[in-house]
């Protein structure tokens, strides 16, 4: 029994080899054991460890379903159907991997709701904020361009939108977008590229980024419901009084989530895989086929609230300009939120109701972007669009102006 | 060892190091540029891509007034409509609800901006993709179509954003789409047979 008071030198046998070789006691000791993290997290502080199961889940289908898919235009479309009629478990599998492109999201945008509402953006976690919308943007585009794989009908007419978007740079925008494509159109050489970048370009980023936005979680620690810094406040072994080891605390709590995550999950891929055509449209089921425009284009659903903003406009310049903007604003967030208090809990009437406001926006946004494009539906989309703007152009000004409440000096815990 | 002993001679000169390190991260830098060359190039189109996008041949000799055909060139749909006396006509009367009746802000070859945004006045060629975002304009050439309203004077309308267009292809105020729809480089080889991919440059005075 002595050994076990002993450092990782003193161990005998396998543990003590491998110690000395390779510092897995240490890590887990820095990295798990003794990171310590606030004791009051919540229900919303389970996306960020289901966000990196999701990614787990799509590199492990998405590794399987390479070996049946084809990236060519004559001969994509079949192979997606081989793979769901006549692949042993294909069908499942590749459920998987479009459910788990639409979860990916949900629990993505809870995670960074949660962000919003805790002000976990705040110093000292701007680059943790930003690390993490880097990963948004990442994900935005393996989305995009794994949604080109099956060359559906959608597909097809959706790459069109999309990479004609960056027709709309001046000057130098359609030379750029015949580089994308490698043709004159959107072709076999726009599918195999999106093919090489979805399956490895972009998956590497995600996974470094990931490791950096874990890094610089680990230098700042998580921030809490309360929106206070726990290293403020250290016992006598230098730990913070209201922190708990986040193993075996936190890697338990999390496991609870998983259960409970994989238990949606999997209701949709067994019951509801399609989700009623929001996370496979029903024009992909259709071969691509540039001669004929699906009657409605639409994006998948994570992506509508952004396509609302680029239809509300009618210069096809500016649509796409807003579109951009809307992205790029979130990652001015840590320098315009001045309120001297980082939690919703203790932000004034004003906060609460601007986010709400940039919540309903965001939802309305959303089914616009799903709805055609005319009469009501535009007009609706313009007022959402100045909403969702509203939010962070006058956030420098209406959370320095409010009364907040005063913050506590321990976390506390309201369910 | 001693410091003492080697004096002056081991002092290290840092701003000489300076200089070669920067140096040689610029000579490096200078390297990547260069190797990033063809990785870059290789998503051009191909060879193969190009030689795919030669010049199109259609007759249209069997064309007749007021129909369409629906060609494909460079991957791209072109509509070749040959219009009807009337609807040549009709094509000043439209002017004032144009955003571009003039095609100043609009892409085609100079041989086409003109009112009729063609070289003949009945054959007009049109890429068919929207100048909104690449969908395929479908054809009311009918004049107030029960679809369109009743002041509709034939034309275009893009079912995904709902940009509408005039039979020059001239887009409507309101539209999403703010440019009219492109005319792609095209000759008349005979009086029947269009060439598309080739610009009429001799007879770009007729």
């Amino acid at each position: 029994m002595a050994a076990a008071t002993d450092s990782a030198a003193g161990k005998a046998g396998f543990r003590a080899w491998l110690n000395k070789r390779l510092p897995v006691d240490e890590f887990m000791e820095s990295q798990l054991i003794g990171y310590f993290a606030p004791k009051n997290f919540n229900l919303w502080y389970f996306f960020g460890s289901l966000a990196l199961l999701v990614f787990v889940i799509q590199i492990l289908s998405g590794i399987f379903l390479t070996m049946h898919y084809k990236p060519s235009e004559a001969l994509a479309f079949d192979s997606v159907e081989y793979i769901m009629r006549e692949v042993e478990g294909g069908w499942i599998i590749r459920y998987m991997h479009s459910t788990g492109a639409s979860f990916f999201f949900i629990v993505v945008y809870l995670h960074m709701f949660r962000a919003m509402i805790y002000g976990s953006y705040r110093a000292p976690r701007e680059l943790l904020w930003i690390l993490g919308m880097l990963l948004y943007l990442a994900l935005m585009a393996e989305a995009f361009m794994g949604y080109v794989l099956p060359w559906g009908n959608m597909s097809y007419w959706g790459a069109q939108v999309i990479v004609n978007l960056f027709g709309t740079i001046p000057v130098i925008g359609p030379g750029i977008v015949e580089w994308i494509r490698g043709d004159y159109g959107i072709a076999d050489s726009t599918l195999n590229r999106f093919f090489a970048l979805h399956v490895i370009a972009v998956p590497f980023a995600i996974a470094f980024l990931i490791l950096m936005h874990l890094v610089a979680l680990r230098q700042t620690g998580s921030n809490n419901p309360d929106g206070i810094e726990i290293k403020a406040r250290l016992n006598a072994n230098g730990k913070p009084v209201d922190g708990i080891p986040f193993h075996p605390y936190y890697t338990v709590k999390d496991v609870v989530g998983v259960g409970v995550f994989l238990i949606f999950f999997c209701g949709v891929i067994f019951f509801v895989p399609t989700f009623g055509g929001l996370f496979l449209e029903k024009p992909n089921f259709e071969p691509a086929n540039y001669l004929s425009t699906p009657q409605h284009i639409a994006p998948v659903w994570y992506f509508t609230a952004f396509y609302a903003m680029l239809r509300a406009v009618p210069d096809q310049q500016m649509g796409a300009l807003l579109m951009l903007l809307a992205i790029v604003v979130l990652f001015f967030l840590p320098w315009l939120d001045r309120s001297p208090v980082k939690s919703i809990r203790y932000k004034g009437w004003l906060s609460k109701i601007f986010l709400a406001a940039f919540v309903v926006s965001f939802i309305a946004l959303s089914y616009l972007g799903l709805m055609p494009a005319d009469g009501l539906y535009v007009i609706l989309a313009r007022i959402f669009t100045a909403v969702y703007f509203a939010f962070f152009i006058l956030m420098p000004w209406y959370t320095s102006i409010e009364k907040t409440k005063p913050v506590p000096e321990r976390v506390t815990y309201h369910g | 060892m001693s410091d003492e002993s080697v004096g002056g001679s081991d002092a290290v000169d840092t701003s000489r190091r300076k200089f070669l390190t920067v140096a040689t991260a610029a000579t490096g830098a200078v390297g990547v540029g260069f190797t990033l060359v063809p990785f870059i190039s290789s998503w051009k189109p191909s060879e193969r891509a190009r030689a795919l996008g030669a010049p199109l041949e259609i007759d249209i000799s069997k064309l007749e007034p007021g129909q369409m055909i629906t060609q494909s060139w460079r991957k791209q749909p072109i509509y070749v409509v040959r219009r009807t006396p009337e609807a040549v006509a009709a094509l000043a009367k439209v002017e004032p609800s144009l955003k571009d009746p003039k095609s100043e802000a609009s892409e085609q070859p100079k041989y086409a901006q003109n009112e009729m945004r063609s070289i003949k006045p009945e054959v007009l060629v049109l890429y068919a993709a929207c100048t909104h975002l690449g969908c395929l304009p479908k054809q009311y050439f009918t004049q107030a179509d029960p679809a369109m309203g009743a002041d509709w004077p034939g034309g275009f309308f893009c079912p995904c954003h709902g940009s509408r267009f005039d039979l020059a292809g001239r887009v409507f105020n309101g539209s999403p789409a703010s440019a009219n729809l492109r005319v792609p480089p095209h000759s008349f080889e005979s009086d029947s047979m269009l060439v598309i991919g080739v610009d009429a440059a001799a007879q770009g005075a007729a």
